[in-house]
């Protein structure tokens, strides 16, 4: 290994709208090290990551290639100086087939200013190079055709064949099946083995105790610590994402709620969603119990909730409350019977960005402020001003665009939305997705308190920390399949893992 | 607010100018004559805004307005449907033309711009086949009064179509900007999936929509009918979709939908037929009329942008300087 290092990030700043993001963040990964960056969701990975390969500007530091001071205003200039990001949202063109995504802007040409695309050569040289990876394909098969592993891979050979000296992977194994997540490992050791860097950003401690030279950790937009290969361990590292125990970030005490009557509650029969029609899938939630959802993204916990809600068709639906059966077909039914849900994509369907604050609180129970079907603005705003101040919604005015608003505070918006009316059942998809730390522990406070009033709570988690923390009992899904319900006693990561990776049952 | 203020200010400034380098425009003649052009431009357009604020279109109105003239013709002077039967006739028959424009476009998941395209190839085609391309009029037949009353009469010295337009415009507005139904409509146009998951019924709002447009275009192409006096199935009508389009987009109607107002709409079509006047009156060749046009849409659709793009900006502001104050207070 060289002196220098490859990567040096010193000093790194950027400011949102309402957040800083990254505040004098510093990052450094030699020639062939690979570098875990690991942190919450909002700990300021993502944007860091962004930053290094060209896609945001930062608004302060230095970035150092080799030593040399270099500027990065786009995804081109990071890639001429061999840095290519692979992000967990595939940037592959699945229109094309393997050999066109692998030299997309790169293509070998022939005739002059025609530019024509050399078709014998590209095909015959994505071959070698797809070969080369252990993919076994034809570089003329199309993207649509191969798996979400497979297509990864590709985008690993473009950025080989770019000449990337440094590969980011952003969640790389968030959607791959556990021979999948293996294989992908072994080549993180092959690139290493070449010299070839690698920062691997992941939540699945267990892939950075095996694969990381080191652990750089992140914590609300700053550095909070660093631990060498032989000190990476679950536990460390877990300590110093979160900043402290997690036993105070998860106040309200699950457990010691739980279900008030035999009997009342909710419970969904027999539910098989589009997506995977052969599996049924049945569960009940009691009065004032909190359920966890886990399971690896793409398990169908989103379709499921979806299909409750009715917003999503649904083979069989059948929901009951209070042992009465309910028919829901679309979102009104459920809202009519107190059936909410907070869906995991809050600036697409949770909230009307460009509506503002009190318009995206009262939407859906506009009735409740007009008469004759017109509306009262006075009570309109009287209502949003009250559901802001009931959950402390941070904004200067209730006429502030949703769009303006910080993650946590947008959240907040579509859950106020909610309590407008007497909530039963809330469903929460990924409810901290993209949220600082201080406004996660306000949601999770407030889940706590919904429950102990009595409501019925769902939480759809692929954050191990969370679902543990939050969670009275843990259903866990693979695949379409539920493959378990843990009860309190059996929490665990592993116990959580091996029901989410389909290992067990 | 602010938008249809500075469409507004335009308007005025458009017409003190043409005032001054032709004092005739201020002709109480001209002057009714464009309240009358107003007036029958507006209702229709309004109703193809409320379709835009959906973030649909709805291409085929001019069409439809030449179908119904020639049916209205017949259905008067060969048919002996009564003027109370015809009118009717004539409003249910565009409302259930639009109906089946807008389940072809919920259901169906079709989009807009091909549906009315269809429509506007379609009820064309029909009209000239139903008259066998001859133009259909009203002459000097009877009994039909009331109806010339609406288009050419006055009320008061105002022209009765600018009279119905301020009616419907009241309307409308109330609806728009004051009802649950409007709200549901503006979140529709914006985010439909949003909407969606607010249990808004959706689908049910923008079929409803386009019917009120179909309402509303059978008004105004009732206006046009009696106005002309003569309908030619071939040209009656023609490019009158791109008006409203004009003055919705003028009147700050977004076509991604989910933007716009009904005092917005009616200044733009007030602002189009002012320009239309003034190629006449400044004696600008009536061959730049449509480049004219094209210009003052282009400059204030521009200017708009700008100004959205400035309010927001402050409001980013604003929220800045509450979290830096509460960063200093913690």
């Amino acid at each position: 290994m060289n002196n220098t290092p490859l990567l040096e990030m010193e000093g790194i700043s950027k400011r949102f709208p309402g957040v800083v993001a990254l505040d004098q963040v510093n990052l450094t990964v030699g020639e062939g090290e690979v570098v875990a960056l690991i942190g919450e969701n909002g700990a300021g990975k993502s944007t860091l990551m962004n930053i290094v390969g060209g896609a945001i500007a930062r608004d302060g530091g230095t970035i150092k290639i080799n030593g040399e001071p270099v500027q990065i205003n786009s995804p081109r200039d990071a890639a001429a100086h061999g840095i290519e990001f692979i992000h967990q949202e595939l940037s592959v063109l699945d229109n094309l087939d393997v050999a066109a995504n692998i030299f997309l802007r790169r293509e070998p040409t022939f005739g002059g200013f025609l530019k024509l695309i050399d078709r014998g050569r590209i095909y015959k040289e994505a071959d070698v190079l797809v070969r080369k990876l252990g993919l076994d394909v034809s570089s003329r098969t199309p993207l649509s055709r191969l798996s979400i592993a497979q297509q990864q891979l590709v985008e690993i050979v473009r950025a080989l064949s770019a000449g990337a000296r440094a590969i980011i992977m952003d969640e790389p194994t968030s959607s791959l099946t556990l021979t999948e997540t293996r294989r992908l490992l072994d080549i993180v050791h092959d690139l290493k083995s070449q010299n070839v860097s690698i920062i691997y950003i992941s939540h699945r401690l267990h892939e950075v105790e095996e694969i990381a030279d080191r652990a750089v950790v992140l914590r609300d937009g700053r550095n909070a610590g660093e631990l060498q290969r032989s000190e990476i361990n679950h536990e460390r590292m877990v300590r110093m994402m979160v900043g402290r125990d997690l036993k105070d970030f998860f106040t309200g005490a699950p457990g010691e709620v739980s279900a008030k009557e035999a009997g009342a509650g909710f419970e969904v029969r027999r539910l098989r969603t589009l997506r995977y029609p052969k599996h049924n899938v049945s569960f009940s939630v009691a009065q004032g119990e909190v359920l966890g959802f886990a399971g690896l993204v793409g398990a169908g916990r989103s379709e499921l909730a979806r299909a409750i809600f009715g917003v999503e068709e649904a083979h069989e639906t059948e929901v009951a409350l209070d042992g009465k059966t309910l028919r829901i077909v679309k979102p009104q039914d459920a809202i009519s019977h107190g059936i909410y849900l907070i869906p995991e994509d809050r600036r697409q369907s949770g909230l009307i960005v460009d509506f503002n604050v009190r318009e995206n609180i009262t939407l859906p129970n506009l009735d409740a402020y007009s008469s004759a079907k017109l509306i009262n603005f006075g009570k309109e705003t009287r209502a949003a001003a009250d559901a802001c101040k009931a959950i402390n919604i941070k904004t200067p005015t209730t006429e502030m665009r949703a769009a303006n608003l910080s993650g946590g505070n947008q959240q907040k918006v579509v859950l106020a939305r909610w309590l407008t009316f007497a909530p039963r059942v809330l469903i929460f998809d990924e409810p901290t997705r993209g949220i600082d730390v201080g406004a996660k522990a306000e949601i999770y406070q407030l889940i706590r308190k919904l429950a102990a009033n009595g409501v019925s709570v769902i939480v759809i988690s692929s954050e191990m920390e969370e679902v543990l923390g939050i969670s009275d009992r843990i259903a866990v899904m693979h695949e379409g399949r539920l493959t378990g319900i843990l009860q309190r006693s059996q929490f665990s990561e592993e116990a959580v893992m091996r029901l989410a990776t389909g290992t067990e049952g | 607010m602010k938008k249809e203020l500075g469409i507004f200010v335009l308007l005025i400034v458009l017409c003190v100018i043409v005032s001054l380098v032709n004092p005739n425009f201020l002709l109480p003649i001209n002057l009714q004559n464009l309240a009358r052009q107003i007036g029958a431009f507006g209702i229709f357009s309004i109703g193809l805004g409320l379709v835009i604020i959906t973030g649909g279109i709805e291409l085929s109105v001019g069409s439809m307005m030449g179908l119904l003239g020639v049916l209205l013709s017949m259905m008067l002077t060969q048919w002996n449907f009564g003027v109370v039967l015809g009118l009717l006739a004539c409003i249910a028959l565009a409302m259930l033309l639009d109906l089946g424009h807008g389940l072809l476009i919920t259901r169906l998941n079709m989009q807009p711009f091909i549906v009315t395209l269809c429509g506007l190839l379609f009820y064309r085609g029909i009209a000239r086949f139903v008259t066998n391309d001859e133009t259909k009029g009203f002459g000097t037949a009877t009994g039909l009064d009331f109806l010339r009353y609406l288009a050419n009469g006055n009320l008061l010295g105002i022209p009765m179509p600018f009279v119905l337009l301020i009616i419907i415009s009241a309307i409308t507005w109330v609806v728009l900007h004051r009802s649950v139904y409007g709200r549901y409509l503006f979140a529709t146009g914006r985010n439909p999936e949003a909407a969606r998951y607010a249990g808004i019924n959706t689908k049910g709002i923008v079929t409803l929509t386009y019917v009120i447009c179909g309402a509303l275009t059978a008004i105004s192409g009732i206006i046009f009918a009696f106005y002309t006096n003569s309908v030619s199935p071939a040209n009656h009508g023609n490019a009158y979709e791109l008006y409203g389009i004009a003055a919705a987009v003028l009147g700050g109607c977004s076509l991604r939908g989910g933007e716009g107002s009904v005092i917005g709409i009616v200044i733009g079509t007030a602002l189009l037929q002012v320009l239309r006047n003034l190629v006449n009156l400044l004696e600008i060749p009536s061959s730049l009329d449509f480049a004219v046009m094209g210009a003052v849409i282009l400059v204030g659709v521009i200017a708009d942008q700008i100004f959205t793009e400035r309010r927001n900006r402050r409001q980013i502001a604003l929220m800045r300087e509450m979290s830096a104050r509460e960063a200093q207070s913690s």
